[in-house]
């Protein structure tokens, strides 16, 4: 074959993967996985018609509507990242269920998606032993997941503990702030 | 104030190195303030020594303060004197009995071959008139003030019986906005050496038993992870970087391994390992929280925070394995265990009525001690000669050091700029 005419089939396939190419809206961006062309060849000195050919200008794109990624739309609960617990305790409150439930079921709808569950204490007592509390409040969180068939993979725990506060008054407010489990995305 | 970046371990290496060699790149200085004393305290009279008035630290100056500190003396003031002897001949007993000392501290500073210094003290007892101790130091120039806090030592042990610790060092962690440090200084606040600087939290610094390592938990991998730091050579390596948490490290007796708390199977569980990171074998087994491992001094032990009883209690376990003890019984939170060098007393953190304060246990007896008096008292480590205890406290929102002896009696507040925490007591100085 002559060397145009590899030329002309590469760059007809580059535009062919190009145009098929469909750009959707999505929450997390995929690793864009492209075509790479194969390796340029050395090109005649003689004015190649080829070139007409594929010098077809792309159709103009249409213009796409602002989508808002649901982990960050302040109107879904998937943006609410936090867990309140009571002193000393672990347990997930009844009210926050559903933000459970709904992180649960974004992760399993969207099983590249990871986790991090980062567990808080209060700055009552020691650092050590609040550093564990904490890491039994992610854990909680963890296996309330599970069990709504969230793989492990897909999530990891770990705990702050009181180390990286919301607030520091020696009040109930400011301590019932730092009793929480936060939600992080790896993609964040 | 040199802050040293992490995020470039090489780098750090050779900071570290420099901040070693370099005290002046240090930062802040504690400052001391001194609460209550004893009942009784000897008054003693430290002369100026002979000494040239170019040379940095005045000795007699810093041994009156190590006395001072401590509670047990009352330093006179020797300034006014008709005579300021330095030689024994030059000693007028009666002089100084007028003044109502008790003890007397005369000495020189001379310049022999090479720069170096030889340092020459005598204690004397005014009252006997005659010489208690009498000792000289062979030292170059910067060992001065070391040399002091050595004086210091044998003056206290000579006239209180016990071994002195004002030639120790303790660490500490400092918080400033999100800067965080872990720092090496006197036992007196002098000298801050910066080991470790960070905008991720640092907490749990331990020493080795020889001093010259120190074992901490960082979070700048974003998780708790334990390193292993050199104190001599500025180098450090990860001691665990398990799946989970990794975190309060606590060096057997021997130096040869360490207990810490892995979070791997889920709740915070006992693990041991080597020092250099080989062998990680699970200890306790429970599904409460185990956390705050530390050894006797005979190393029999394992003592250790859990509340499997269901709020935390301190028990105790063998190193090998097996049951474990229950050792508080009063009040519904007792943690962070901290055995005395002798091994026959616990000091730990007890919460009564909503504040957190340092208690004193006497094992063989049971018997309870309240030596602090705040609300949010914790991290409390003894002295090497067991008669002090350094903690962390609270006051007006801001942290600080407190050490108290351990009967109570005798206090000192050491604080800077920046919020100080975790402190934790170097072993005794050779």
């Amino acid at each position: 074959m002559n060397k145009q005419l590899i030329s002309v089939i590469v760059l007809a396939v580059f535009l062919a993967a190009c145009s098929s190419k469909q750009v959707k809206p999505e929450p997390a961006p995929p690793a864009v996985v492209e075509k790479s062309p194969a390796p340029a060849k050395p090109v005649d000195k003689t004015p190649p018609k080829a070139k007409e050919e594929v010098a077809k200008p792309e159709p103009k794109p249409e213009p796409k509507p602002v989508v808002v990624n649901p982990l960050n739309d302040p109107n879904n609960i998937l943006s609410k990242r936090s867990i309140y617990f009571d002193f000393d305790k672990d347990e997930i409150k009844a009210e926050f269920r559903p933000l459970v439930e709904a992180h649960a079921k974004y992760l399993v709808a969207h099983p590249g998606a990871k986790i991090m569950v980062q567990g808080n204490a209060d700055d009552r007592g020691t650092r050590e032993y609040n550093l564990a509390l904490g890491q039994r409040r992610a854990v909680a969180v963890k296996k309330a997941m599970n069990l709504l068939n969230v793989s492990d993979k897909q999530i990891e725990t770990t705990s702050y503990g009181e180390e990286k506060p919301r607030c520091t008054e020696q009040t109930e407010a400011c301590w019932a702030q730092n009793r929480r489990d936060d939600i992080v995305y790896e993609s964040e | 104030m040199q802050w040293f970046s992490i995020y470039n371990p090489p780098m750090l290496r050779f900071l570290i190195v420099l901040a070693l060699l370099f005290p002046a790149l240090a930062r802040a200085e504690l400052d001391i303030t001194i609460e209550g004393g004893a009942a009784q305290q000897i008054p003693i009279a430290v002369v100026p020594f002979a000494q040239s008035a170019s040379e940095k630290e005045d000795i007699a100056l810093v041994i009156a303060a190590d006395l001072r500190r401590s509670g047990l003396f009352r330093p006179l003031e020797t300034r006014g004197m008709a005579s300021l002897p330095h030689d024994l001949a030059e000693v007028k007993y009666p002089e100084w009995a007028a003044l109502q000392a008790q003890a007397l501290v005369i000495g020189k500073v001379e310049v022999s071959a090479g720069g170096r210094f030889k340092v020459s003290f005598r204690l004397l007892d005014v009252l006997k008139q005659n010489q208690l101790a009498g000792l000289e130091y062979e030292i170059t120039p910067g060992q001065l003030r070391q040399t002091a806090h050595k004086i210091a030592d044998v003056i206290y042990e000579k006239l209180t019986g016990e071994p002195g610790v004002f030639a120790t060092r303790i660490t500490y962690v400092t918080k400033s906005g999100n800067r965080f440090a872990l720092v090496v200084a006197d036992a007196d606040g002098y000298n801050p050496q910066t080991v470790l600087s960070s905008t991720e939290p640092i907490i749990s610094p331990a020493w080795s038993p020889d001093g010259t390592k120190l074992a901490y938990v960082s979070f700048e991998k974003k998780k708790p992870v334990i390193f292993v730091q050199s104190l001599v050579s500025g180098q450090r390596s990860v001691l665990a970087n398990y799946k989970g948490n990794n975190s309060a490290p606590a060096w057997s007796p021997d130096g040869k391994r360490l207990a810490i708390v892995l979070t791997y199977s889920a709740n915070s569980q006992l693990y041991l390992i080597n020092a250099d990171g080989t062998g990680l074998q699970q200890l306790s087994s429970s599904r409460a929280i185990d956390t705050e491992p530390e050894w006797s001094p005979d190393g029999k032990w394992v003592y250790f925070t859990s509340d499997r009883g269901g709020s935390p209690q301190i028990y105790r376990m063998s190193p090998l394995g097996g049951d474990a003890q229950r050792v508080t019984f009063e009040g519904s939170y007792n943690a962070s265990p901290h055995l005395s060098p002798d091994g026959k007393q616990l000091a730990y953190v007890r919460r009564d009525g909503g504040k957190f304060q340092i208690a004193v246990q006497e094992l063989s007896s049971g018997q309870v001690q309240v030596v602090s008096d705040s609300a949010q008292d914790e991290s409390p480590s003894f002295a090497p000669n067991g008669r002090l205890i350094i903690f962390a406290t609270n006051i007006r929102g801001k942290g600080v050091l407190s050490v108290v002896s351990a009967d109570g009696k005798v206090k000192q507040r050491l604080s800077e700029a920046a919020d100080v925490r975790e402190p934790s007591w170097g072993p005794a100085s050779n």
